[in-house]
C-alpha cells in the first residue's frame, strides 16, 4: 500500500540523493552552493516526516538561510577558479577516492542491515510528535543541558570575533 | 510506516558523497560544502534515532551540531578569505605553506 508518507519520503530522498551528488561534481561553486540549498530543503522535509518540527524549521533558517548566504557571499568575493571536469585532472586519485567511498558505503549498508534494526525499533507516532516540539527541546536545553547551551553561546561569540580578526589580518 | 533502514541508508549515502567531495575536489569552498554535507548526514541519523526511540536527546544534539557547524563555517570562510588575499588562490593543491 502506498501512503502519502511513502510518496513524500521517496520524493525528498530522491532530491537529497541527486543534489548531494551534484554538489560534489559540478564545476561552478555557485551551482554547487545552490544545489546544497536544495539538499538542505529536502532534508528539512525528511525531518518533518520524522516528526521533528523544530529541527526542520531550524534547518531551513540556520542552514539554508544563514550558512548558505555566508557561502554565497564568500564565493562572490573570490575570483572563480577554473577547475577542470571531474575526471580530467588526476583521474587515478579520483577513482581511488570513489573506490574508498564505495567500500565505506557498503560497509555501512552491511552494518545497517546486519543490525536488523527494523525488527527491534518501531516508530512510535504519538511519542515522536511529543518529543519534536519546541516545548520539549526548549525544556531540555534550559534544564538538563543548560551548561552546554551556554557554552554553545560562547562558541558562537568566539567564532564571530575570530572570523572578524582573521578576515581583517594582512600577514606577509 | 517507513522502516528505519531507509533513513539510515539515505544518511550513509549523503555522508559518502561528502567524503568523496572532500577527497576529490580542489576548490576549498567546495571542500567546505562537502563537510557541511557530512554534518547533515550525521544530523539525519541523530534525528532518525531520536524519533524512532522516542527520546529527545538526539534532537538536542542536532541543535549543538548546528551551532558548531555555523561557528566552523564562519571561521573557515574567514580563513579562506585571508588565504585568498595573501596567495590569490583557493586551490588546496597550491596552498602548501605548512609543508616542508
Amino acid at each position: 500500500m502506498i501512503t502519502l508518507q511513502i510518496i513524500l519520503f521517496s520524493v525528498f530522498a530522491f532530491i537529497a540523493v541527486v543534489t548531494s551528488i551534484l554538489v560534489v561534481t559540478r564545476k561552478n561553486p555557485i551551482i554547487s552552493a545552490l544545489f546544497l540549498v536544495l539538499n538542505f530543503a529536502a532534508l528539512a522535509g525528511i525531518y518533518l516526516l520524522l516528526n521533528a518540527q523544530f529541527i526542520a524549521v531550524v534547518q531551513v533558517i540556520v542552514y539554508a538561510g544563514a550558512i548558505m548566504v555566508l557561502f554565497l557571499f564568500v564565493i562572490m568575493l573570490l575570483r572563480p577558479e577554473h577547475e577542470k571536469n571531474f575526471f580530467e585532472e588526476n583521474p587515478k586519485m579520483k577513482w581511488l577516492a570513489l573506490a574508498v567511498g564505495a567500500v565505506v558505503f557498503f560497509q555501512l549498508i552491511y552494518t545497517i542491515f546486519f543490525a536488523k534494526l527494523s525488527t527491534a525499533i518501531h516508530q512510535n507516532g504519538e511519542k515522536s510528535v511529543d518529543i519534536g516540539t519546541i516545548e520539549s527541546i526548549g525544556r531540555g536545553l534550559f534544564t538538563t543541558y543548560l551548561i552546554p547551551f551556554e557554552a554553545a553561546g560562547f562558541l558562537l561569540l568566539a567564532a564571530a570575533i575570530g572570523a572578524l580578526v582573521l578576515a581583517k589580518k594582512h600577514f606577509d | 510506516m517507513i522502516p528505519i533502514e531507509f533513513y539510515l541508508i539515505l544518511s550513509a549515502f549523503m555522508f559518502i558523497s561528502g567524503v568523496v567531495g572532500v577527497l576529490t575536489r580542489k576548490n576549498a569552498i567546495i571542500v567546505f560544502m562537502s563537510i557541511e554535507l557530512m554534518l547533515n548526514a550525521a544530523n539525519l541519523s541523530f534525528v532518525t534515532f531520536s524519533s524512532f526511540l522516542g527520546n529527545n536527546i538526539g534532537q538536542l544534539f542536532v541543535f549543538f551540531v548546528m551551532t558548531v557547524a555555523a561557528a566552523e563555517s564562519a571561521v573557515g570562510l574567514a580563513i579562506i578569505i585571508a588565504l585568498f588575499r595573501n596567495k590569490l588562490t583557493i586551490n588546496i593543491d597550491e596552498i602548501n605553506i605548512l609543508k616542508w
